[in-house]
This record gives C-alpha cells, structure tokens and sequence, in this order.
C-alpha cells in the first residue's frame, strides 16, 4: 500500500509534468484535455463535500454547474453585445472579467443551493436523490425554453473571457489558472474536513442521532455543506464554459450530474484527490476510447461496476488502502 | 424540598391501543441517582425518549430546571443541559475515538461553524475530550478507530461522550448492557463518581449496579410506575417482589 500523501504528489506531479510536456511538444490540444479534466475535478471537488464526507446524494449537481455557466455565458454575451442585462430596478451591465464572473457563479449557485438544500433535506434516501435530480431537470428544461440565450442551441461566446495580466487565451495560461484554483478549493477542503465543521458533518453522516444528542443542529451542517459544495461546483461552471466559449442546456442535464458522481466513486468517494483521480480517467478514457468507439461508455461502465463491485474505496482506496484517522 | 433537576408530570403516551407509558410522574433531585427498573417491554426506552424529546408525549409536560421543556427538540434540550447515552451505541464508527470525545466537546461549545482551523489539536476541545477519555479509562485508546473498540469501551465511549457535555442531568439508557464483570465494576465505579457533579436517570437491568448505585428506584411496569423509593424499600415492596423482582428468585 502506497501512503496516501504520496499518491497526492503523484498526482499532483501528474497535473504540472503533462502540460509542461505538452507546452514545449507544442500539443495544445493535451493542454486542453487537461484543462477539463481539472474543471471536472474542481466540480467533483464541490460534490464530494456533500457526497463524501456530508453522505448527501445529490444527483442534481449539474444545476450548480450549468448555473455558472449560464452566468459566464449571460454576462458575456451582453458585454460582447453592449447591451445590459438588466435595467429595472437598476442598471446590470455584462462583462468579460473572470474575477467577476466567478464571483456571480459562487454567489449565485451558493443562493440556488441554498434554496434547493432547504427544501430536499427534508427528505433522505433516494427521496432526496429524486428530489436533487429533480430540481437540476427543472433548470434543464428553464434553459431550453430560454430563447432569449439560445434555447436549446445555447450560447456562444466570441473571445474567452479576461484575468488581469494574463492572456487567458494561450492554453497554459488558461489552464495554470484552472490549476491554480484547483490546488487552493483542494487546500482549503483538505481543512474544512479537519475543521470543527467537517468533523461535525461527518458524524452526522455517520450517526445523525449522535450529533443531534450533543447539541448541533444537523439539517444546518448538512445545508451548509451542501450550499458550500454548490458554489464550489457553480465555479468550475463557468471555468467549463470558459473553456468551451459556449454555453448549452447539456450543462444542465442529468447526464453531467452523473458524471460529476462518477468520477467521485472511481477516484473515491471522501477522498481529498478522490474527485482529481477520477476526472483523470474520465477524461483520458474519453479521449483514447472515444477515438475508438462512439460508444466507450461502455468501458467506462465497466470500470465502474469493477470499482464498485472489488474496490470500495475507489481507485485511491484500491492503491493506498483505508483512509488513516488523524488523531 | 430542594428543586428536582429533571422531572415528569404526568406523561403518557400510546402506540395505536397498547400503553407504553402512563401518567409517569418522576423527579431527578441533585445529586442522586435515580434507576427506572422494569421487566422487558415495561416501557423504559419509551419513557427515555420522551424525556430526551425523540417522542413526544401525548400527555403531561417535563421539566428541566423548572423550565418546561416538553416542546422542545432534543438538540434544545442537550442544549439546556441534558445528555444521554444510548442503549445500542450511537457512535461515528469510522472515527477515532478522539474524533467522538471531541464531537462531545463541540456539542458543548455549541459553535461548529469553524471551517479553516483544525478541530483536533484545538485545545478549547481537546482537554475536554481527553479529560473524559481519561475519566472513563479510554485515554490509551483514544487513536483507536471507533469501530475496533469491544463492547464494553463502546459504552464507556458513550458515557465519556456524555461528560463532555458538562450537562446538568445525564439520562442513561442500559450503559451496562452487555458488559462483562469487570466492565460493569469499572463503569459502576465511573457512574458513582459522576453524580456528585450531575445527578443520572439510569435505566438498567444490571440489578446489582442498581442496587449498589441507586439513591432511589422507580419501578416500572406495563408503563406505569407501581413503586418508587430507596433500595430497601423497593426490594421489601411486596407488589414489586411480584411484578418484577420475584420473577428471578
């Protein structure tokens, strides 16, 4: 068994060497590949708060995602249009500026997530499975009947957005900056779960009644978790639909959700590099086998099921074995 | 008289036509420790759940330091003083043992909103934790996973969970059930020591920690209480020889 510290570096060696590779190789197209696996990972990231350590199954995280990228892709499209967004009560003008644009995505899916968290954690179970998926189909079919933003075609968005002193066009530059926010919402997990919160959100995983019996309010840390795990998701949105300039209700749909969970459970579900392992390979096997075969979800299927089926822990679990309690 | 801590008036409460419990009226004084016995089925558990607010009653109120408490949850009611320990062991398994000591501790903060700052080595929890590790022998096992303990230290867990909380009465449901002798020594030795700092409801049907722990003792049976008093007066209770004791001689 590898220690699990060490995998991480591994890993994270993995996420500077290929791209460097590619930079100088002059592969931009790997750069891209990489850049989308670190924006699935920083979307699994968010989910695997509620997953992972909070035992929330949201099978609507796509609401989150599509969320950020609606919001990059309204607020670009009136900035490249000069037209505002909203004049009444007051006067919304568009932007190109990342740092904006990220801003609105945490704030705005942090609101959604508060709104959607309130009402589907009165339930448990596959109630709240169903009643998540629900919502993001919802969102799904409000995007397609949006003919003002493109409706089911979506929206395309001219030139990628702007971060100050970088040309966020060249894909190294787009992509440390992807990096960059992967690497400080993993550092600030790898704390949050330590953290007087997360120790309390993974107990009321495991033992509600425990959490409940000393004094702390459950159905609040869960709500917590889950808006922190939406805003963090609603990001990597708007970082996608940067990196596509392009935005479409498939960000919304039930698939991408699905998808989202995935890689979780092939990385491993409450792993810190968990949500990083599994966008990796989700990526790669989209790649290399979609080269191959229209239908390489089908190996991607069967990878799951091994995974579920002989490894619990996911792949993590499989090379560095039970997760060590820090005592 | 001095104010009981803890007391029940009247509580009743029915599952379509059966009983559980009838028009319970207890008082938890300073101090003491005050058993609830009965035979299987006497409607024990439901009585604690009442108390701790995961039943609600259909009759009668229940107060706590005067104040009634009868609509409260159970996290209001841990928050104004009250822990329990559970009868099947309500733990964070894939947790060390310190990760649960310190939960307790957390409870008693009443603030989990720190999200950056490790909760562990933070000694606003820490002591507290290890305090009552300490207390009920569990220290050495502190960076034991939850889930490795035996039985027995699953229930000192519990109660040292509990101590944590700093509480003003503890409610404890059948914290000797499936120890060994030496566990239930231990754990009588613990409890005996505890009251002094808050008095204990305790549910048990280890007679000889009751008879050897008890100030007083509640005798409950088809959930009504047919007897309460000291241990003398209880085990010379004719009605209670008969409904319950004298089942086992």
């Amino acid at each position: 068994m590898i220690s699990e510290r060490y995998f991480n570096i591994a890993i994270l060696a993995l996420l500077i060497i290929v791209p460097t590779w590619a930079y100088f190789a002059d592969e931009p197209f790997t750069i891209t590949l990489m850049t989308r696996a670190a924006i699935f990972a920083l979307a699994a990231v968010g989910l695997n708060l509620a997953l992972g350590t909070g035992g929330l199954v949201s099978f609507g995280h796509a609401a989150f995602f599509g969320m950020g990228g609606y919001v990059m892709g309204i607020l670009a499209h009136h900035a490249q249009t000069f037209t505002p967004v909203a004049e009444v009560p007051f006067l919304i003008e568009g932007t190109k500026s990342m740092p904006v644009i990220w801003l609105v995505s945490i704030l705005l899916s942090a609101v959604l997530a508060w709104v959607i968290g309130f009402l589907s954690l009165r339930t448990s179970g596959v109630y709240f499975i169903m009643i998540t998926l629900a919502f993001a189909q919802m969102m799904f079919f409000f995007s397609i009947s949006w003919s003002e933003y493109g409706g089911e075609d979506g929206l395309s968005i001219y030139v990628r957005n702007s971060f100050p002193g970088l040309n966020t066009l060249d894909p190294i530059q787009f992509y440390i900056l992807c990096l960059a926010i992967l690497l400080i919402v993993l550092g600030a997990m790898a704390r949050v779960v330590k953290s007087p919160f997360g120790l309390a959100l993974n107990a009321a995983r495991q033992s509600p009644q425990r959490v409940d019996a000393v004094g702390l309010n459950v159905k609040r840390l869960r709500l917590v978790a889950f808006i922190i795990s939406g805003a963090i998701t609603g990001l990597a949105g708007a970082l996608f639909a940067d990196l596509n300039r392009f935005v479409s209700p498939t960000m919304f749909s039930w698939q991408l959700s699905g998808e989202i969970m995935v890689f979780i459970i092939i990385g491993g579900v409450g792993r810190l590099f968990g949500p990083v392992v599994g966008a990796l390979i989700f990526v790669a096997l989209e790649h290399f086998l979609g080269g191959l075969s229209d239908f390489w979800h089908i190996y991607l299927g069967l990878l799951l099921l091994m995974i579920v089926l002989f490894g619990k822990g996911g792949i993590i679990g499989m090379i560095c074995g039970r997760e060590k309690s820090h005592g | 008289m001095v104010e009981p801590v803890l007391l029940t008036e009247g509580i009743s409460k029915s599952f379509g036509s059966v009983i559980a419990c009838e028009n319970v009226s207890l008082d938890l004084r300073p101090g003491e420790i005050h058993a609830v016995i009965g035979p299987n089925g006497a409607g024990k558990s439901t009585l604690i759940s009442q108390i701790c607010g995961t039943l609600k009653p259909d009759n009668g109120r229940i107060f706590l330091h005067g104040t009634d408490v009868s609509s409260q949850s159970v996290r209001e009611r841990s928050l104004a003083g009250l822990a329990r320990t559970f009868q099947i062991s309500a733990l964070a398994m894939e947790d060390t043992v310190l990760q649960n000591a310190v939960l307790g501790a957390l409870g008693a903060t009443g603030n989990p909103w720190k999200f950056l700052s490790e909760a562990l080595p933070d000694p606003n929890y820490r002591e507290n934790a290890e305090l009552a590790l300490k207390r009920v022998g569990l220290l050495d096992f502190k960076n034991h996973r939850t889930a490795e303990l035996s039985h027995g230290q699953r229930r000192q867990l519990e109660v040292a969970i509990a101590l944590t909380l700093n509480p003003s009465a503890f409610i404890m449901d059948e914290p000797m059930a499936g120890l060994g002798a030496e566990g239930s020594k231990r754990l009588t030795g613990i409890l005996d020591e505890v009251r002094t700092e808050a008095p204990i409801l305790l549910v048990e049907h280890d007679m000889d920690a009751v008879f050897a722990l008890a100030d007083r003792i509640s005798v409950l049976v088809y959930g009504k209480i047919i007897a309460t008093g000291t241990v003398d007066e209880i085990r010379n209770n004719p009605a209670v020889q008969e409904a319950y004791l004298g089942e086992s001689k």
